[in-house]
């Protein structure tokens, strides 16, 4: 007995220690593939011109292009930027809501239940927002709406996932106390989950409105609305001037907004 | 109470704002839905014969992702210590480090990878820079956060026994976070594989430039295939980097 307790500890280590080598290994192969399938770095001659064109105009932005009565300026796509992330993350703030509930592993009686949302879940989440965007243009056409609809239905993968999780978290003490003291269902849900869960279902919608105007930003690069478009026309005519102006409103508006979310954000939890 | 209320009049003014910003009308969306309908009906069944065809842009793909996360991880290293205010003590060197830091996180991926085509041309290349500046920008903010939040008494006892800085940094606060790191360097290898598939679109490598083309052609059997592919190869990827992270913490 003693013996066979000797002989089997010094087993351990060697089992690790193959473990960390193949480990190793891979890990030196994965690289090995990659560094040897790296392009070679010719850089155009152009380049230098290139690079110099781009920061003296980051540096000397195109301030004409910031207001302009015909609406063709910068405030309004940022402000349009905005309104797409505001409505795609109220839609995906509800969309999500029924989601969440499946997802929740306390929620439902069997495991299954709940992996099966979680998959599904997982499956929007992955789903990559831009090529959404291009299946919603095909049906509402080029536009705003098409950037709204896909953020919506894309963000619906992690808001639901985010909300799940912190139906999971809940204290189910409340609710079972107001069930005994004779509450119905909706006296429960209103009075004792609701209160709980809400301020982390607020924040985690501010978290992905953050994320969403970063996304809205983009979106116009595919004709679905916002800042995009016109950033992508000011690349393509290498009007860089137009570039560093616009590049800077994104910064600001991202920084502004992440500011703003992050400090209701800290009040809420 | 009343304050409450003013936030839910404020949002609802917010969003009702933005529809009519935006002009959503859902009669669009509802005469819209046929349409969508036909096209995904266009993409059904998928063209298998071009699994084959796309799994080196696929490979490239990946590859864009592994060198942009590694270069980014790497950079993300010397930064992440300046900008802890428990290692640099002088906020002449930490405010702006996190500044530096705060602006890259702004510009989303694509755009930078839109920025860096004409400068580098089109291909790999500048896709796997956008990735590094996109991935140094999430890598360091978070090291920088957990840097910030280790434990001080092994520091105290180094410093008590006589520990240069270098030494300091080495065997006090680097053992403490490396399994941190390493878990966000693995999450952003995730959301790098992502954005790697798409970044072609705008001319920098990869899988995206693919969709790009046969989206123009109408060839949605291929787009599918391209979809389906992409999507099976996160899973994969985000299943194999879950579970090194949860052994990780």
């Amino acid at each position: 007995m003693n013996q066979a307790v000797i002989n089997k500890t010094p087993k351990k280590p060697l089992k690790r220690r193959i473990k960390n080598w193949t480990i190793l290994i891979a890990v030196v192969l994965i690289y090995l593939w990659a560094f040897i399938g790296m392009p070679d770095i010719n850089i155009k001659d152009s380049a230098g011109q290139a690079i110099k064109a781009i920061i003296s105009g980051l540096f000397h932005p195109d301030w004409g292009y910031i207001y302009d009565p015909g609406g063709e300026d910068l405030i309004h796509a940022l402000m349009e930027t905005l309104a797409i992330a505001v409505l795609g993350t109220f839609i995906s703030a509800i969309l999500c809501l029924p989601f969440a509930f499946w997802a929740a592993r306390n929620m439902s009686k069997h495991q299954w239940i709940s992996n099966a949302g979680k998959f599904v879940l997982s499956a929007i989440r992955v789903f990559p927002e831009l090529i959404m965007a291009l299946l919603f243009i095909k049906s509402v056409g080029l536009g705003p709406f098409a950037g709204i609809l896909a953020l919506g239905f894309h963000s619906v993968g992690m808001l639901g996932k985010l909300f799940g999780e912190a139906i999971e978290n809940m204290d189910f003490g409340a609710a079972e106390a107001l069930t005994a003291s004779g509450a119905n269902r909706i006296q429960t849900l209103w009075f004792a989950v609701i209160p709980q869960v809400m301020p982390a279902f607020l924040s985690y919608t501010l978290y992905r409105f953050e994320i969403s105007v970063r996304s809205a930003a983009i979106l116009g690069i595919v004709g679905a609305g916002g800042i995009g478009a016109p950033l992508i026309f000011a690349l393509n005519a290498h009007s860089w001037n137009r570039v560093g102006i616009i590049l800077l409103g994104i910064i600001i508006m991202v920084t502004v907004i992440d500011f703003i979310s992050g400090s209701i954000r800290k009040r809420l939890v | 109470m009343i304050r409450n209320f003013l936030t839910f009049v404020f949002v609802i003014i917010l969003i009702w704002g933005s529809a009519i910003k935006t002009g959503v009308s859902f009669s669009s969306f509802v005469r819209g839905l046929p349409n969508m309908w036909t096209l995904i009906a266009e993409m059904f069944p998928p063209n298998w014969h071009y699994f084959s065809y796309i799994t080196k842009p696929m490979l490239e793909t990946i590859r864009m992702a592994v060198l942009g996360t590694t270069a980014g991880g790497v950079a993300a290293i010397p930064f992440a210590l300046f900008s802890s205010r428990n290692v640099v003590r002088m906020p002449m060197i930490y405010y702006p480090a996190r500044f530096m830091m705060n602006l890259i996180r702004t510009i989303p991926e694509l755009l930078l990878a839109a920025l860096f085509v004409p400068i580098l041309g089109i291909g790999e290349i500048p896709g796997i820079l956008a990735i590094a500046v996109f991935s140094f920008g999430i890598i360091a903010k978070l090291a920088y956060e957990s840097v910030e939040a280790i434990d001080t008494g092994p520091l105290e006892a180094m410093t008590a026994v006589g520990a240069n800085k270098i030494q300091w940094i080495f065997f006090g606060v680097v053992p403490q976070v490396t399994a941190q790191f390493m878990s966000y360097f693995l999450y952003s290898f995730e959301i790098n594989i992502r954005s790697a598939a798409i970044l072609g679109y705008v001319g920098a490598g990869g899988i995206g430039l693919y969709l790009n083309n046969t989206l123009s052609f109408f060839q949605y059997d291929r787009v599918l295939t391209i979809i389906i592919y992409t999507l099976v190869v996160v899973i994969v990827i985000d299943f194999i980097s879950n579970k090194i992270r949860e052994k990780l913490l």
